[in-house]
């Protein structure tokens, strides 16, 4: 079992949800990361995923499409990326997984991303737009370097997929909450929990945690009646925009905002 | 140049020609794409479906369009005998409306209700307007902010037909944003709508699908030459790239033929070292829309911006099975700047009395450069692949 699973795992032990955030590398500033990573991981966060700007995100709504192309406009590379989460990891215990698209990792060498993401501390890699398969160039690196290859399920998903996607996921499975594009406006809940349930029956070797459009605390509360955990966002890189366009607030009090957002929304995940 | 196996049977089961293809897409488009897999490998096979498509590229297009011997130009550039492949001549004015077409009767065979597509000079957006307007479909067209500007006129006529025109405002503002634009509709809205791609691009199997949908043009030339010139094979066959899907349509059915040399010309807009869309002069692998093919990116992996006077060649990536059909040798391909576009429009304006899209324009430019030193007795065709009139505003400005 890996480290992320098993971290996983001792939440679930304890009768408590996982609570995943995002944010994107290099937003609102280059050098913004390091102090917000801090901000989220003393707000409780169970898992950072930072994401690897690219300048055309087929799966993100406005939200994180705007924060790539602010941080890329800011200049972030693919090691600062990693110099980002090699300093994260080094001064905490909560997983950090990377999130972006194939070409930068490809661009930047299959083999050796996942190398350097492995000594960066890196424990998993989710890339929307690789598929599961085992023989993919993708796979076979992230084996080779212990690193986890977060996989996706959608309400799309039929069973004999689910059921593959299980086996090749490690770390948890990543399940859409609607057909639709990171930040949608999810309606009503009750087709999503029903969705959940009868994934999880299917998808047996790994927790199911659940992302896209998931806003607040009380989204996220219900939705980890139906599922392992929630990731949160877009909502989060929306509240990380607006504070740092405010300029009556100093770095300190952004940070504390960061702080008790995060902490908003672990409460959710709490019996 | 590399053996390339024949027969030509590319893409694979996987839908990879080569190292390049494939499906790079979120995975709530894989059941999607696996049904139109199916749905397209049934309706290839089937006789109804075939009369159905054959049916209206006869009555409605205007199919076969004609092979027109271009004399004067042949005299003028002083090499080889020179033919013109009029997609110019088919409704709606360019070669998309063959593959728009062919895509709508697969989405009505698969129960959709809604049509979507991208566009970039607005020829495709226009022929997924006109087919939606023939079936009787809701239609949205993605269209660059800058393209919409740039070509009015086919804003214009989509609204008439009926098409909802949504701006893509993000990036570029071009093809490249109305394609992830698009995409995220499908995304947003599979289970009922249908996305009508308009070139050989995107993840499988839409390279092979859209490139089939093509293949009339270069069966018809085959035909046509075996009629007229008493041979079925063309010495040199020459088409403009952008996503490549006129130039796919007239090279696929002599891909089998090794005497055939097949010359691709993509826009380089301001030259090689300004900016430009020379995706395979001066591109590299990458992903791109849901295919890994030759793109224009910087050293992190960044898409770059493409420009070219022609905005349905204004796109930094290109169809797949040219990145493999580049690689392999089979396929040459040169580039043409904005400039010498122009001079193609005015070259083939003045001798022929046809004046061709700014795209079509680029292909007319490689063939001037390369012409004059063919023999006399070699037989050369264009894809004519459009009309000018939607670029009348741009090439007045120009000129």
């Amino acid at each position: 079992m890996s480290r992320l699973r098993t971290h996983l795992q001792s939440l679930l032990d304890r009768q408590e949800k996982a609570l995943g955030l995002f944010i994107t590398s290099g937003f609102p500033q280059r050098q913004a990361t390091p102090d917000l990573l801090r901000a989220m991981d003393a707000g409780g966060a169970d898992f950072i995923e930072l994401g690897m700007p690219f300048s055309d995100p087929l799966a993100e709504g406005l939200p994180i499409q705007r924060s790539s192309a602010r941080a890329l406009a800011g200049g972030i590379t693919m090691k600062d990326t990693l110099a980002h989460a090699a300093a994260f990891t080094a001064s905490s215990d909560t997983p950090l997984l990377l999130m972006g698209y194939g070409n930068p990792v490809m661009r930047y060498g299959i083999s050796n991303f996942f190398r350097d993401a492995g000594s960066s501390g890196v424990q998993g890699v989710i890339l929307p737009d690789v598929l599961p398969d085992p023989d993919s160039p993708f796979f076979r690196a992230a084996a080779e370097h212990g690193v986890d290859t977060v996989c996706l399920v959608s309400p799309t998903t039929p069973t004999e997929r689910l059921e593959r996607i299980d086996e090749l996921s490690s770390g948890f499975v990543y399940a859409v909450s609607v057909t639709g594009v990171t930040g949608s406006d999810t309606g009503d809940q009750d087709p999503i929990l029903d969705y959940l349930r009868r994934i999880r029956s299917t998808i047996r070797r790994n927790p199911v945690l659940v992302g896209f459009g998931i806003r607040s605390a009380a989204n996220v509360r219900a939705m980890v009646s139906a599922a392992d955990g929630a990731i949160v966002g877009s909502a989060l890189v929306d509240f990380v925009g607006a504070l740092w366009d405010d300029p009556t607030l100093g770095h300190q009090d952004r940070l504390d905002a960061v702080t008790a957002f995060v902490a908003d929304l672990k409460a959710g995940t709490k019996r | 140049m590399h053996a390339t196996a024949l027969p030509y049977t590319l893409p694979d089961a996987r839908g990879y020609f080569g190292a390049f293809g494939g499906a790079f897409v979120p995975e709530i488009l894989v059941p999607a794409l696996e049904d139109l897999t199916r749905a397209f490998e049934e309706a290839r096979h089937d006789p109804a479906f075939q009369a159905c498509y054959h049916g209206l590229l006869r009555d409605y297009v205007g199919r076969p369009t004609a092979l027109t011997y271009a004399e004067r130009l042949t005299q003028h550039l002083g090499g080889g005998r020179i033919y013109l492949k009029r997609e110019d001549l088919c409704h709606t004015g360019a070669h998309k409306i063959n593959n728009a077409i062919g895509q709508i009767l697969l989405a009505r065979r698969m129960g959709k209700t809604r049509i979507i597509a991208e566009t970039g000079a607005g020829q495709h957006g226009v022929a997924t307007a006109t087919v939606c307007a023939r079936f009787g479909m809701p239609c949205v067209v993605y269209m660059g902010a800058e393209d919409m500007e740039r070509q009015r006129l086919n804003v214009q006529r989509m609204r008439l037909l009926g098409a909802e025109v949504r701006p893509a405002t993000s990036g570029s503002q071009t093809l490249k944003d109305a394609t992830n634009e698009a995409i995220r509709d499908w995304v947003t809205n599979v289970r009922d709508t249908f996305y009508i791609i308009g070139s050989v691009v995107g993840p499988h199997p839409y390279p092979a699908m859209v490139r089939d949908f093509h293949t009339i043009i270069g069966r018809e030339v085959r035909a046509q030459l075996e009629e007229k010139e008493g041979r079925s094979t063309p010495d040199i066959l020459v088409a403009c790239v952008g996503g490549g899907s006129n130039a796919i349509g007239l090279f696929h059915p002599f891909l089998d033929e090794p005497s055939v040399r097949c010359i691709g010309v993509e826009a380089s807009g301001e030259g090689l070292d300004g900016r430009h869309a020379a995706t395979l002069t001066l591109g590299s692998p990458g992903i791109l829309h849901g295919a890994l093919s030759y793109l224009l990116q910087d050293e992190e992996g960044q898409v770059q911006l493409a420009h070219s006077i022609s905005a349905g060649l204004d796109y930094p990536g290109v169809g797949p099975e040219h990145a493999w059909l580049k690689e392999s040798g089979r396929v040459e391909y040169i580039p043409a700047t904005d400039a010498e576009a122009l001079e193609g429009v005015k070259l083939l304006s003045s001798t022929e009395g046809i004046i061709p899209a700014l795209e079509t324009a680029h292909a007319v430019a490689g063939l001037a450069r390369f012409a004059p030193s063919t023999r006399p007795d070699e037989l050369i065709v264009l894809n004519c692949s459009g009309r000018g009139d939607k670029d009348m505003a741009t090439i007045a400005e120009a000129l």
